[in-house]
């Protein structure tokens, strides 16, 4: 730890995250993971001699949502690029994206660490372009390009639509960004803008690291980490690279700016080029395709239907309602389930017995059943009946539970199964007095065992007489009633 | 009745919709025309005997079953950098020769469904890069008025068709001046509409921001009868404009009583030879004839546009071309690893020209060089753009010569830039974006008594294809340059 004192890590993020649409960015092929290779391709996106492209108007629209969901400016007008350069998994040998007038600029992305930390980091802006195909090298035994006889490329990727969010460096630490990430990802998956399926390639990303000295506000020489699959295989990279780099600046070297290859197995990163190599992608507008003009009204829809931002539902959760990060981050990551939950509130106005719910009774029969909570026969407004029908003292918690079970099965309004079943609980002390004085006189031998001092044994009597109601007695006066008689 | 060969297009349809005269005795005639001229001409790469008489077929067909089509049995040669569905397009370049096309371009398949028979692939120049049809990969093209000069770049296969009787009617893509010079030279109408008129969808770029499909014909009406089949927005192309299209073919004039015709100042006529200039001067008087009234214009950076053009077009085409990389189609030369597989490749399947220009553009978009070439280059677009638009604040038409010269004899140009000076008058209204056609004025002494046709240029205002087209009909029906086939060819060279 000394040396990490001594020196403060500054990180950005660059993040490509695959966007959910029906068909690619710029041709009518589906945009699906998988498939047989080359399946999905067409004369555009396997950019055959003449093709054209033709902007994916649902891709455009998700930029805009993505942007305004982190504060940043739609400007009204933005164009498409090319970025120049040749590969053989790239069709057109140049990739449509976006130079200097993106479609969001800045932006702050807020997030929160484990312990609740809340967190920003500004956003230099999110542009659009396009996906490439995938190589495959065969012949080398283990994938890699090295000693393969040949390779094969599979098109079916090509030109699915393509994000890539640019952080500025404001991340200090490898918790900082995977929280940033984690950040990216609920709330594009909140949109609906992307899965986020790390596993699928549907979110990839480069990290920027460099050092300096504690207290510094020059920024030092960067590295650009690649090839990271993983939050934790970004979290690993980092914290490696930030003591690879404060090794080498204690051992008297410099830090060359170069692009290194995380290699997740070996935990290690390897250098892949360096600055003198770069490319000149030689940008330049895409003549293909006329610029976008986003109007200010469409934006101010957009806006306006904008659902709550992750990072404020936190803040509403902890503030508002006291939940602990834990409990408010398991809602939060599953956006049906905490919109649910929200929707509970709103029907019992007790945040406290729907969080209960929500991640009790009714997370366990959607894992049992498979069904998600949102998607169940439970209603939000069906669990605050049931809710009021517990803070009236109606019902036990033991009947919810029951009723609960039978609800997710369809049963419907528990307030009418109550009634129509007499389910409510017994408050009548001189009803359950006669079933105390039953169970009693049924039981000597354990009412002796209680008069001798084994006063554990009250909770077989309570439980028969909870039988004998049916369940319905009010437990708190069955209990004292049996201990006012044998006292 | 005149040989089908010599027919009109409006004419074939009309007896094709009438069931007077069937597609397929038209297809029959012009495969034969083909089989004995082009032998000398060079005008196609691919003739498409079986494909010509299926489509001839399906005409019959659809008129026997009661339908009326535009161009119904119509020939039609297509420019080598289009696509039609199972026929090899090579775009004259030795990395595309064997390259059979999965689909068709809009533009054909408009034309197709409109009843055009589509005969064959025409010649170009490599990419549609020249003007003389000289840097084709693939074969020589010869002028049908004079088979040892050029017929004319880059469409010189389908003037050439168009001239030699091979084709009633042409597509050509016209970049900066590649419709209007070889119909010049070939004393034809070739007609570049407003770009995005027509859909770019299945032409093999060469400058996408420059690049537009328009027809050559010999009368000024079938131009007009084929642009209307085929102008119009398509969804494939973005650039294509989403605008309602002006039928042109019912607005052809006979006069011009009431229109302004512009003459450039900057287009002094007297920088050409003597002849050629008393050539356009005649051809100014026959416009004022007709009952136009000529105004004085300027186009002051209209000089810059060489220059402007010879980066633009470099700039797009460095980045249009990269496909061709021997990865998915095409040719491929092997190499030890993909690198020396893409520099083998595009070393043996480009031709000089080819290379020059991704060289020029290549390095004019590189990073140090963007701002002083091809920035500059694009304000220089936008002061040209603006120079016709103040001067058709005076005029609804300009006038000027559509080529610097009359074709000229092969490998007499051996330096590019006196290549590129033929472009020198159509090349401002390409960075322009307006509709501008070519259209038979006259012939010249073009050397040793051979006597070249020459082309008069007539532009219009961004949309203006109707009055434009409709002021061309009213000058080739007072002068009767049009229409001068090429008899000789018939007779003394085949």
């Amino acid at each position: 730890m000394g040396a990490h004192e001594k020196y403060e890590a500054v990180i950005g993020i660059e993040c490509h995250v695959e966007l959910k649409t029906a068909s690619k960015m710029f041709c009518a092929c589906p945009n699906a993971f998988g498939g047989d290779p080359n399946t999905n391709v067409c004369p555009v996106c396997l950019a055959l001699p003449g093709a054209l492209p033709v902007a994916n108007r649902v891709a455009i629209e998700h930029m805009v949502r993505a942007g305004l969901a982190f504060g940043a400016e739609i400007p009204s007008f933005s164009k498409f690029d090319r970025k120049n350069y040749f590969y053989p998994d790239m069709p057109k040998d140049y990739q449509i994206s976006q130079f200097d007038m993106p479609l969001t600029q800045g932006g702050e992305v807020k997030y929160w660490l484990e312990d609740g930390t809340m967190k920003t980091c500004r956003l230099t802006r999110i542009h659009l372009e396009e996906d490439t195909g995938k190589s495959t090298h065969a012949g080398s035994g283990d994938g890699r390009i090295a000693g393969s006889s040949h390779s094969l490329i599979d098109f079916n990727r090509a030109g699915v639509p393509l994000m890539e969010c640019v952080s500025e460096p404001d991340i200090r630490s490898a918790q900082e960004a995977v929280g940033y990430l984690e950040a990216l990802k609920r709330t594009f998956v909140q949109l609906g803008v992307s899965d986020v399926k790390m596993e699928e390639g549907s979110l990839r990303c480069d990290a920027n690291v460099s050092i300096r000295p504690v207290g510094s506000t020059e920024l030092g020489t960067k590295a650009e980490i690649k090839n990271m699959n993983s939050f934790r295989s970004v979290e690993r990279a980092i914290v490696h690279e930030i003591a690879r780099q404060i090794g080498v600046v204690d051992g008297g070297g410099r830090v060359v700016q170069e692009t290194r290859g995380w290699d997740e197995v070996n935990g290690t990163s390897i250098s892949m080029r360096s600055k003198e190599q770069a490319h000149d992608y030689r940008y330049f507008p895409d003549p293909d395709l006329v610029p976008i003009e986003v109007a200010p009204a469409f934006v101010e829809r957009m806006r306006a239907q904008m659902p709550e931002v992750p990072w404020r539902r936190f803040e509403r959760y902890r503030a508002e309602y006291g939940f602990n990060v834990k409990q408010a981050t398991q809602l939060i990551d599953d956006p049906a389930l905490a919109t649910y939950f929200d929707e509970c509130v709103a029907a019992s106005k007790n945040p406290q017995l729907s969080l209960n719910f929500v991640l009790g009774e009714l997370s366990r029969l959607a894992n049992e059943t498979g069904v998600a909570v949102a998607q169940s026969k439970v209603t939000p407004q069906e669990v605050g009946e049931l809710i009021g029908l517990v803070e009236h003292k109606t019902i036990n918690s033991n009947i919810a539970k029951d009723l609960l079970a039978r609800m997710w099965e369809g049963a419907g309004s528990p307030r009418a199964i109550v009634e129509r079943e007499g389910l409510a609980q017994t408050s009548d002390a001189g009803a359950i007095e006669t079933l105390v004085d039953d169970v009693l006189g049924a039981h000597p031998a354990v009412v002796a065992e209680y008069k001798a001092g084994k006063t554990n044994v009250a909770g077989f009597l309570v439980g028969q007489v909870m039988k004998a109601s049916g369940g319905k007695a009010n437990p708190p006066m069955v209990q004292a009633l049996i201990k006012k008689k044998l006292g | 009745m005149a040989p089908i060969e010599e027919r009109t297009a409006s004419d074939i349809a009309a007896d094709v919709n009438a069931r007077v005269l069937s597609a397929r005795e038209v297809a029959d005639a012009m495969l034969a025309r083909i089989d004995a001229v082009d032998g000398s001409v060079g005008a196609y790469l691919t003739v498409l005997h079986d494909r010509a008489r299926e489509y001839a077929d399906r005409v019959d067909a659809r008129v026997a079953a009661g339908e009326r089509l535009p161009l119904a049995g119509v020939p039609l040669a297509v420019k080598d950098n289009m696509c039609l569905d199972g026929t090899r397009t090579t775009c004259g370049s030795k990395i595309l020769e064997r390259w059979v096309a999965p689909y068709t371009s809009t533009a054909v398949a408009r034309l197709i469904d409109a009843g055009a028979i589509p005969l064959g692939k025409t010649n170009l120049d490599e990419f549609a890069m020249g003007s003389s049809c000289e840097n084709s990969a693939l074969g020589v093209t010869r002028n049908p008025y004079d088979l040892e000069r050029v017929p004319g770049g880059s469409s010189g296969g389908s003037a050439c068709a168009v001239a030699a009787l091979e084709a009633t009617i042409g597509l050509g893509s016209d970049t900066g001046g590649s419709i209007r010079e070889p119909a010049a030279f070939c004393n034809l109408v070739g007609f570049k509409p407003t770009y995005g008129r027509v859909s770019r969808y299945g032409l093999i770029a060469f400058a996408s921001s420059l690049d537009q499909i328009g027809p050559f014909s010999r009368t000024v009406a079938d131009a007009a009868m084929t642009y209307d089949a085929m102008a119009g927005h398509d969804t494939m192309d973005s650039t294509s404009l989403a605008m309602p299209v002006e039928t042109t073919a019912d607005g052809l004039r006979d006069d011009l009583r009431g229109l302004k015709v512009g003459i450039v100042r900057e287009f002094d006529t007297e920088k050409l030879d003597s002849a050629a200039h008393a050539l356009y001067q005649r051809a100014y008087r026959d416009l004022e004839a007709l009952g136009a009234e000529l105004v004085d214009v300027a186009l002051p950076t209209a000089d810059y546009g060489l220059a402007t053009y010879y980066l633009i077009a470099p700039a797009e085409c460095s980045s249009n071309l990269a496909r061709f990389d021997g990865v998915r189609y095409g040719l491929r030369v092997e190499g030890d690893d993909v690198t020396a597989m893409y520099e083998a490749t595009r070393a043996a399947g480009f031709g000089p020209e080819v290379k020059r220009r991704i060289l020029i553009g290549t390095y004019a978009l590189s990073s140090g060089y963007y701002d002083a070439y091809y920035v500059r280059a694009q304000k220089a677009r936008t002061l040209i753009a603006s120079d016709f638009k103040t001067a058709f604040e005076r005029c609804d038409l300009i006038a000027c010569p559509a080529a610097s010269s009359p074709a000229f004899p092969f490998n007499s140009k051996s330096d590019p830039y006196s290549m590129y000076l033929m472009d020198y008058y159509t090349i401002p209204m390409s960075l322009a974006g307006l509709p501008a056609l070519s259209v038979p004025c006259g012939w010249v002494d073009a050397g040793g008594g051979q006597q070249m046709p020459m082309g008069l240029q007539l532009c219009a205002p961004l949309f203006g294809e109707r009055l434009l087209l409709g002021a061309a009909h009213a000058y080739e029906r007072a002068t009767g340059h049009a229409g001068q086939f090429a008899p000789r060819l018939s007779e003394s060279n085949v």
